[in-house]
């Protein structure tokens, strides 16, 4: 059928025109000026001064930047390090049912990722106000805490409060995926090591985990790449600081961005500040493949 | 409030209490116990969200969720947050009500979605059933351009748009938004299960390629199209970084950036806000309710594929 799939081009490149005319106009075509506008200041859209490296310069030499760095690079850290734990704990759990009432409790999991991070933002915001707040009215009705804490008014809390409100947000989502591959592991496989005397933990350790590898990476880089452009989420639970927090505190890589290049309007310096949160990601993409292909080898595990 | 303590420590003391009588049993239970509170926890901000835009605003903090049967009333439960949020409001371009947002958001979520699908659908088709120089190339770039992250594309996008004068229109959100590396390639992916032969029996019938297209294709990638369009319509409608950064004409603006701003232009009545939250909630909650089959599959069609 090769030849007969391969006699149609005109056909072929008509269907594909849509997405390469928006391609090009809408992604390649920035991605290229982007390179451009990164060495300009720019005074809004319309005016501009060729400044070289300065741009770079400024950015990496602006303190609000680390500041932003350290808040992105502790909110990645512990989306991994809380979410990946609870949501495969979780995922195991409901796979070790087979009740019908698994489908209420997925579905409810996952319900808040369909909520936009904007109205999580805004809703939670007025969760962790003090006194009233459900937030502290909980943790005083369950652990006996104070009511007073304020936790979106206090610089130590607001990175916490927003890491907070991601796991409430993605750890349902990340449990369907870790649900999918546990349902593709091979069930023969683990009543084989049962029946060969391995305790649950021992089927868990040498049959299931190794299955589950190809899925964890997957979610870990989907994690990380989703954390450096956190930004919707601190914007609504932190509207009445602009998004930043007191005295900065909860400023994020995308709210930095955001700020120079459009609240202030330099647009050559949001574009700068975009090629070293990319490259950033970049990177921390390539380690992040790199660890899981050596555990994949076995040489690290 | 200590009674949500004693219960809390009297479901977990059940764990040892029923492992002594039978271990099956109590890991069961233990399996259920985790997974209510995890779902307690869950939907707990969604029934307050509910509580909070019924409840009149002068009792909106003396009850934590809604008030005891006993004390309902006109004067507990109205609806004075919807009329206040519904009422029009004055703004520098004139009078301006909620219901305006609403449909700004429909509407874009909706162009938006139509949008994507034809490009999507259209270029898989052409990934997965034709042969033409330079395919290989063309789905690496797709591939490659995936790692892209979007935040990239901002500020030359805007000076863009800036220029071709297309700022403060639905445009300069539904054009970007309507390149998708990641939909054709999931496109190409549902299609090439498609037989051959069946579109080889449709040519010699005399169909055109398009006629494939809308005849065949499509009908057969449906379950895909619709969790493709239900995950594109919720992109859009959960949106607010472009829309913010794109629209400034206030009769323009979508339900987040309205929402975010009424977060501090109403900071002494968040009721107002939240029955607005509340409805920007349920669109996604309902449509999810509905056609939560589809969603499963379509996140799983994803995660195999990698």
């Amino acid at each position: 059928m090769s030849a007969r799939r391969a006699d149609r081009p005109i056909a072929a490149v008509g269907f594909l025109l849509p997405y390469l005319v928006a391609t090009a106009a809408f992604f390649a075509y920035p991605l290229l000026h982007a390179v451009r506008l990164a060495f300009y200041a720019t005074n809004g859209p319309r005016s501009r001064v060729f400044v070289g490296w300065d741009n770079f310069g400024f950015v990496l030499g602006d303190p609000l930047f680390w500041v932003a760095l350290r808040n992105t690079a502790l909110f990645a850290f512990c989306s991994v390090a809380l979410q990946l734990p609870l949501s495969l704990g979780l995922a195991l759990l409901l796979h070790a049912r087979s009740r019908r009432s698994n489908t209420v409790f997925r579905l409810i999991l996952f319900a808040p990722n369909l909520v936009g991070q904007i109205f999580v933002g805004i809703l939670f915001s007025v969760l962790f106000a003090p006194r009233y707040g459900l937030v502290n009215r909980a943790l005083h009705a369950v652990l006996g805490w104070g009511l007073e804490t304020r936790w979106l008014g206090d610089p130590r809390l607001v990175m916490p409060a927003t890491i907070l409100v991601s796991l409430w947000m993605y750890v349902g989502f990340n449990m369907v995926y870790f649900l999918a591959a546990l349902q593709g592991v091979d069930r023969s496989l683990q009543e084989a090591a049962t029946v060969d005397g391995a305790s649950a933990w021992q089927v868990f350790w040498h049959v299931t985990r190794p299955a589950l590898r190809p899925v964890t990476s997957f979610v870990v880089t989907m994690s990380l790449i989703g954390s450096f452009q956190l930004f919707e989420l601190p914007q609504a639970l932190l509207a009445t600081s602009s998004g930043a927090g007191p005295g900065n505190a909860g400023v994020t890589l995308m709210t930095y961005l955001n700020d120079v290049a459009f609240r202030q309007g330099d647009l050559g310096l949001g574009a700068a500040t975009g090629w070293i949160i990319a490259t950033i990601i970049f990177v921390l993409s390539l380690v992040q493949l790199r660890i899981s292909n050596a555990v994949n080898r076995g040489r690290l595990a | 409030m200590t009674l949500l303590r004693l219960a809390l420590v009297g479901a977990c003391a059940l764990v040892p209490l029923l492992f002594v009588v039978r271990r099956r049993f109590a890991l069961a239970y233990a399996r259920a116990l985790v997974l209510v509170v995890a779902c307690v926890i869950v939907l707990a901000p969604f029934l307050w969200l509910v509580a909070a835009a019924f409840k009149d605003p002068r009792v909106l903090n003396e009850y934590v969720f809604f008030p005891p049967p006993s004390a309902w009333s006109r004067e507990t439960l109205n609806l004075t947050n919807f009329r206040e949020l519904f009422a029009p409001r004055a703004t520098p371009e004139g009078p301006i009500a909620f219901g305006r947002f609403v449909l700004n958001s429909l509407f874009v979520a909706t162009v938006s979605t139509v949008l994507q699908l034809v490009c999507c659908s259209l270029g898989g088709f052409a990934l997965a059933k034709y042969g033409f120089r330079g395919k290989r190339a063309l789905m690496g770039f797709m591939l490659a351009s995936m790692t892209i992250p979007g935040l990239l594309l901002l500020a030359p996008l805007y000076e863009m748009m800036v220029h071709f004068g297309l700022v403060d229109t639905y445009w300069a959100l539904l054009l970007p938004a309507a390149v998708s590396s990641y939909g054709v390639l999931l496109f190409r992916q549902a299609i090439l299960e498609v037989p051959d032969e069946l579109l080889d029996a449709a040519r010699l019938d005399g169909c055109s390629e398009l006629g494939l297209y809308f005849r065949i294709v499509m009908p057969l990638v449906r379950p895909m199209s619709a969790a493709f369009c239900l995950f594109s319509a919720l992109g859009s409608w959960n949106s607010y970084l472009g829309p913010n950064i794109f629209l400034h004409s206030q009769r323009k603006l979508t339900l987040p950036v309205v929402l975010n701003m009424y977060v501090t232009e109403y900071s002494s009545q968040y009721g107002v806000y939240l029955a607005g939250t509340l409805l920007a909630v349920a669109f996604p909650l309902i449509l999810f309710l509905a056609l939560q089959r589809e969603f499963i599959s379509g996140l799983s069609a994803g995660a195999v594929k990698g």
